[in-house]
């Protein structure tokens, strides 16, 4: 289960305005990977050359051994079938009703009973809390629901990527909470391969096996989650610990000389972080051996006793 | 918009790219029939009644130039034969292309540029769905057969109001305006307007389709759409009108 997705070489421009280049990075097959960056660094522009939408000036997206980027028209449509994508609002049909809307990938795609297609539907709503809501317009309710709701559209057809665009701007602390839990206990349930694109730097931290940041049109870096935690280099530091002393300025990017006396200040501080405990699938939830062995991980690292399953 | 001349060539060439790709999915299996009569209805609710507003005073206009022009000239007796020609021949898809663009066409253009900036239509591609198909299929039939429809409605309530205008209130004969209806006007300009309206309602929805599918820069992109796509379908149409009138002309021999 899990499709992996290798991006090799990317680059992708507005006419003369370059968003970012040579974007080079693995998505392992089955893991949960965050894409982090500033506002305006194109992050979803990223998301939507991943799945076709818009077309990169070089590169190759490669899922499942096929090149996205030049596949026809009819082979993408295919392809896509393997992804679910969380849109930033969510993206419902504002004149279908939630339950329509989550039916709707069910009923375009496959020839099931619509008895069979209300079983589905219903699970899903009730995967992501919305049990109770089927008659509602996407108008009538929170951006929250919303996004639960193109959550559980993005799930109908049992996707093997899924990928979610801000999953988290909008939302309070508590749902942000309650949804990087619902995308843990997701990863362990079904095993795709996710990419979550964020600012939020709590719910990186918690959540991924990996971690990239995109800032100054290029992928700074991209690998496992401590790696990342621990790394030295300033752009990823600042970010990480969401602080205004380093490279990322209001207007994307700072004087240099102003950005070595700014990190001198910081190391004269010299605070060692230390690393955030992981997010572990809810107890209720069996958990698959990958997800075995991360809880005994964490365990080792934090010693606390978060073993159960 | 970009307003450099290379941009107005891309537009032009990304449209008429969408128009082969509507002819293309055409005959693409399931039709969307649910969504073609829902559209149907719709576009003929939005038009009819205006569309039966306008061309009364239409065809009323047509009967007192044509009434006055032929008393001096001495040719009442054919009064009903010109209303009813010109009724039939420009007046009916004239105005069926203005109520089918602006009335039909920026219904379409400002619902599809909606789900553009919500991201509606994203989703769907990513859903594996062809907004060509599902969507723009269905909207392009829907305002044809609805365009062919309202030319009808036109030709009807054009030649009544006509008839109205020119028997009672210039007190023409009613007699000779009936018996002079097809002295000069033929069936095959009906079957030319009707084609004529085929054609206006299919290019009015696609030129709205591309606009709402291209929208961008939130709500206010939207109003631009909306706005551009009217005025690119009024220039399309009228164009069109004049070729295939044109043409009309070579082909098919004129009584009279």
């Amino acid at each position: 289960m899990g499709v992996e997705i290798c991006v090799e070489g990317l680059t992708k421009s507005f006419g003369h305005q370059v968003i970012w280049e040579d974007v080079s990075l693995t998505l392992p097959a089955g893991e949960v990977s965050v894409l982090l960056g500033p506002s305006g660094t194109g992050k979803s522009v990223f998301l939507k050359t991943l799945v076709g939408l818009l077309k990169p000036e070089r590169g190759s997206v490669k899922v499942a051994g096929r090149d996205v980027t030049r596949l026809r028209e009819r082979d993408l449509y295919e392809v896509r079938k393997l992804f679910g994508v969380l849109f930033q609002d969510g993206a419902l049909f504002g004149s279908m009703d939630l339950y329509d809307n989550i039916a709707f990938p069910l009923r375009e795609h496959t020839r099931k009973s619509e008895s069979e297609i209300k079983r589905i539907v219903l699970e899903k709503m009730e995967m992501v809390g919305l049990l109770g809501a089927e008659g509602k317009l996407p108008g009538e309710i929170s951006g929250g629901m919303r996004k639960r709701a193109g959550l559980a559209r993005a799930l109908v057809l049992d996707p093997e990527i899924i990928l979610f665009d801000e999953p988290d701007s909008g939302l309070d602390p508590v749902r942000v909470a309650y949804l990087n839990q619902l995308i843990v206990d997701l990863n362990a349930q079904i095993d795709a391969t996710f990419l979550i694109v964020t600012h939020d730097i709590a719910s990186a931290r918690q959540v991924p096996d990996n971690i990239g940041l995109l800032f100054r049109r290029e992928l700074v870096m991209f690998g496992p989650r401590e790696r990342l935690l621990a790394s030295d280099e300033p752009v990823v530091r600042q970010f990480l610990n969401g602080r205004m002393q380093g490279p990322i300025g209001m207007a994307e990017e700072k004087d240099a000389a102003l950005v070595e006396q700014e990190l001198a200040q910081i190391d004269e501080g010299g605070t060692a972080e230390s690393l955030t405990p992981r997010l572990l699938p809810s107890p209720g939830i069996t958990r698959p051996p990958r997800w075995e062995a991360i809880a005994r991980r964490e365990a080792e690292l934090h010693g606390t006793g978060v073993t159960g399953g | 918009m970009s307003l450099s001349p290379t941009g107005a060539l891309r537009h032009s060439g990304n449209l008429f790219a969408m128009a082969l790709d509507v002819v293309r999915t055409l005959p693409r299996r399931p039709f969307q029939a649910r969504e073609f009569i829902q559209q149907a209805w719709f576009v003929a609710s939005v038009t009819i009644l205006p569309t039966a507003l306008v061309s009364i005073p239409f065809g009323a206009v047509i009967a007192l130039q044509i009434g006055s022009l032929t008393r001096q000239l001495g040719a009442q007796s054919f009064s009903g034969a010109a209303s009813v020609l010109a009724v039939l021949r420009e007046a009916s898809p004239i105005v069926t292309a203005l109520l089918i663009a602006g009335a039909g066409g920026t219904a379409i253009c400002a619902d599809l540029g909606a789900r553009k900036i919500r991201d509606e239509i994203d989703a769907m591609q990513v859903l594996g769905i062809d907004p060509i198909h599902r969507l723009v299929v269905p909207r392009v039939l829907a305002s044809m057969v609805v365009a062919v429809l309202l030319n009808g409605l036109v030709s009807v309530v054009g030649v009544a109001g006509g008839y109205f205008f020119n028997v009672i209130l210039q007190h023409g004969t009613p007699g000779a305006y009936l018996a002079s209806f097809t002295t000069l006007a033929q069936l095959s300009d009906l079957w030319a307007a009707e084609i004529k309206a085929l054609v206006f309602g299919a290019i009015a929805a696609i030129v709205a389709s591309y606009k709402g599918l291209t929208a961008k820069g939130g709500p206010k992109g939207v109003g631009d759409a909306v706005n551009q796509s009217v005025v690119i379908t009024f220039m399309l149409l009228f164009v069109t009108n004049f070729v295939m009138t044109a043409v009309y002309f070579q082909v098919v021999p004129q009584r009279g």
